[in-house]
């Protein structure tokens, strides 16, 4: 038993988070959403420079062979700092080719992701689809069948996701290249187990920022967090958060560790109904402590709300994976 | 990271649990308030196997066991149903004496804590005094060789059964700050002046009494620590390590049992779905207070303010099954009746010890520094 990143993923962990510290800001990320593609090629040549692009991928192309726990370092990271850049779509349709792709769909197409090359995507239908703009190629999966489509055969009716992701309705006549399908479950347990990283990551901030409004905002001549009827809702806020975190350290410990697709599934399930709940409770509890300026555009907090809300709902919402761990 | 328990963890749950299948009397399980003759039954039980006081040094009978194997014998307790082991003694009066008591007092009241000869109480609360404890008015005068005890003690768990008290009694009313004028005394509750009264709970039971203090003479060798130092031993209490403050293997049982008997209602989807958000929420327990004792486990530290996270959601828990159970049954029925005074029984646990509240002023303060 031990619920610590081993050295190497702590200091994955580390050189990301002072990277983003450094360099992605909050105002340097307002820059890059005000910007049309509202995402940033050099971010992504930096992440992979960083070996972020390759981390799970084999070091057959390029890769570093990390698996759902290196990732979720990287994720919580991502989530503190509300990166904007199609990192999990790539990972995540980067990994249903590694898994069921034959050897030359993946000879060319893994090693360029892992050099920052090439973007993916991961469609489970037509709508909706994260990082479909500037994917360049979209892993199509429908009816149990899975396929590669290219940018070229692609139409992408682009727009932004409630929390600033580029995301698009996609259409396309041509056939693609068939991948094997059954790998399609496994991927998408994955994205759902990374998503409850990337919440507790932004959790994190949530909470901590709130706190240290409630240790400087003055109202009555003393700061608001004197009051126990604050005090109480921020221990409940942090309290979430600490069950959060235990959801996504299980989900991410499960999702290539389990001997069992069930056991998987399950364990991803519950993390993925605890997370939404916790997203929903600490995302509106920060914006309500945070009185006006929670609402505010001009916050880092109120952009945290809104990928909490995106998050509490991508993979799957509370509902479905209520109804999914009770039919395990 | 690794959130299994490694293999010798689990040889270790493996012989508790065996251990407990076969040592563990079939009319003790699952009981909700027990006679003392049946508390100590399972108490020196325990004892004879040496696992009655883990937590103790080697030398007074402590098995020598670390954090996580001193959770995990306590989880298997809770997940197969057996009695309780009294606290008082075994997990608040011992360490007391381990930490401040005379080599006198440790011998003369640890063997008997071990062996069950004597069973404790604690008379800490007070009419006036619950959550702010330290207004506590019961006072204890020098005169000679002993004080004298006047006052009064309320909610008091097993007065009935007990045959020593250790008490919070106020030994200087003149200092400006409350908690520097309180002494922790040992109490015989044959001593002559003490009388104790029944306070019914709404379930029917009879665990919680009033206890009065009517000219008590206690001898001063009873006093633990120094006269007007007894905050200090309160508060030492209070941070001590507790393993299972989440209750998480009876937690577990209860909703093992819960599922067996709601067959019927798991197709109701509201039902299912409120249940499977509490089934959600004790696996989360489960992994955090893992992830604390980890933490003790590498640092060394006091759990401090952690355990307050524990009881919070432990017993929001504990309540949410009761309630649950409740539904399983049809109202009125006879098959109702266990169900419903253990959803009676039940909303006593977000008071006691400390109410939910003030675990959540502990964690503003220590954890968050509001």
């Amino acid at each position: 038993m031990n619920f610590d990143y081993n050295e190497e993923q702590q200091l994955l962990a580390d050189s990301v988070r002072r990277y983003l510290q450094k360099d992605y800001d909050f105002e340097a990320r307002k820059k890059i959403l005000s910007a049309t593609e509202g995402w940033s090629e050099r971010v992504w040549a930096t992440f992979a420079e960083m070996g972020l692009t390759g981390l799970p991928l084999s070091p057959d192309y390029g890769g570093f062979g990390g698996g759902a726990v290196d990732l979720m370092s990287v994720m919580e990271a991502f989530g503190e700092a509300l990166v904007l850049e199609p990192y999990l779509p790539t990972i995540l349709g980067a990994l249903a080719i590694a898994k069921g792709g034959d050897a030359k769909q993946k000879q060319s197409i893994l090693p360029r992701v892992a050099q920052g090359k090439m973007r993916l995507a991961l469609a489970t239908g037509p709508r909706g689809v994260v990082g479909a703009p500037m994917a360049d190629r979209i892993v199509f999966g429908s009816d149990g069948r899975l396929r590669i489509v290219s940018r070229e055969e692609i139409e992408v009716r682009a727009y932004r996701t409630v929390d600033d992701l580029a995301a698009g309705d996609i259409r396309f006549d041509g056939k693609g290249e068939p991948l094997a399908g059954g790998v399609l479950d496994e991927v998408l347990d994955l994205g759902a187990a990374l998503s409850c990283a990337e919440a507790v990551g932004a959790m994190k901030f949530a909470c901590d920022t709130t706190l240290e409004y409630l240790k400087t905002r003055r109202q009555f001549g003393v700061p608001i967090g004197a009051f126990q009827a604050l005090q109480h809702r921020m221990v409940d806020m942090y309290i979430s958060y600490e069950q959060a975190k235990s959801m996504a350290c299980l989900a991410c410990s499960k999702a290539d560790g389990a001997l069992e697709a069930r056991d998987r599934a399950k364990a991803i399930s519950a993390a993925k109904i605890k997370i939404a709940d916790a997203a929903r409770h600490i995302s509106q509890e920060s914006v309500q402590l945070h009185g006006g300026m929670g609402m505010s555009d001009e916050l880092k907090i109120s952009h945290t709300f809104r990928r909490l809300t995106a998050l509490g709902r991508r993979f799957g919402d509370a509902d479905q994976h209520l109804a999914r761990f009770a039919s395990l | 990271m690794d959130l299994n328990y490694s293999p010798e963890e689990l040889a270790f749950r493996d012989e508790v649990r065996a251990w407990l299948a076969a040592n563990l009397p079939q009319e003790l399980k699952d009981r909700g308030h027990l006679s003392k003759e049946e508390l100590m039954r399972w108490h020196r039980i325990l004892a004879k196997q040496a696992w009655v006081a883990p937590a103790w040094p080697k030398e007074w009978g402590g098995t020598g066991w670390n954090v996580v194997q001193r959770y995990i014998f306590e989880e298997e307790l809770g997940y197969a149903g057996a009695p309780p082991i009294i606290p008082f003694g075994i997990n608040m009066c011992a360490p007391v004496l381990l930490a401040f008591g005379t080599e006198a007092q440790k011998k003369r009241f640890l063997p008997r804590i071990y062996n069950g000869d004597d069973f404790w109480c604690q008379g800490y609360s007070e009419p006036g005094s619950g959550s702010d404890l330290a207004s506590l008015k019961t006072k204890a005068e020098r005169k000679d060789n002993h004080y004298v005890v006047n006052g009064q003690k309320t909610w008091t768990s097993y007065a009935h059964y007990a045959d020593w008290i250790f008490c919070l009694v106020r030994t200087d009313p003149t200092v400006e700050k409350r908690q520097e004028g309180i002494s922790f005394l040992l109490m015989d509750m044959r001593s002559p002046g003490i009388t104790v009264r029944p306070l019914i709970l709404m379930d029917g039971a009879h665990a919680v009494n009033e206890v009065f203090f009517d000219d008590v003479k206690v001898p001063v060798e009873n006093l633990v620590h120094k006269e007007n130092q007894g905050w200090t031993v309160a508060k030492y209490l209070l941070g001590y390590e507790r393993m299972n403050t989440g209750r998480i293997g009876e937690s577990k049982r209860e909703l093992r049992k819960l599922k067996e008997n709601s067959s019927s209602k798991l197709s109701d989807v509201r039902f299912r779905d409120r249940l499977t958000r509490v089934e959600v929420e004790l696996m989360a327990l489960e992994i955090t207070n893992l992830r604390f004792l980890d933490r003790m486990r590498r640092t060394g530290q006091p759990p401090g303010a952690d355990v307050s996270m524990l009881k919070i959601k432990g017993t929001e828990i504990q309540q949410a099954l009761t309630e649950l159970a409740i539904q399983t049954a049809d109202p009125n029925t006879r098959e109702t009746q266990a169900l419903e005074r253990r959803y009676l029984d039940m909303r006593k646990t977000t008071i006691y010890a400390g109410s939910n509240e003030i675990q959540r002023n502990i964690i503003a303060k220590m954890t968050l520094g509001l």
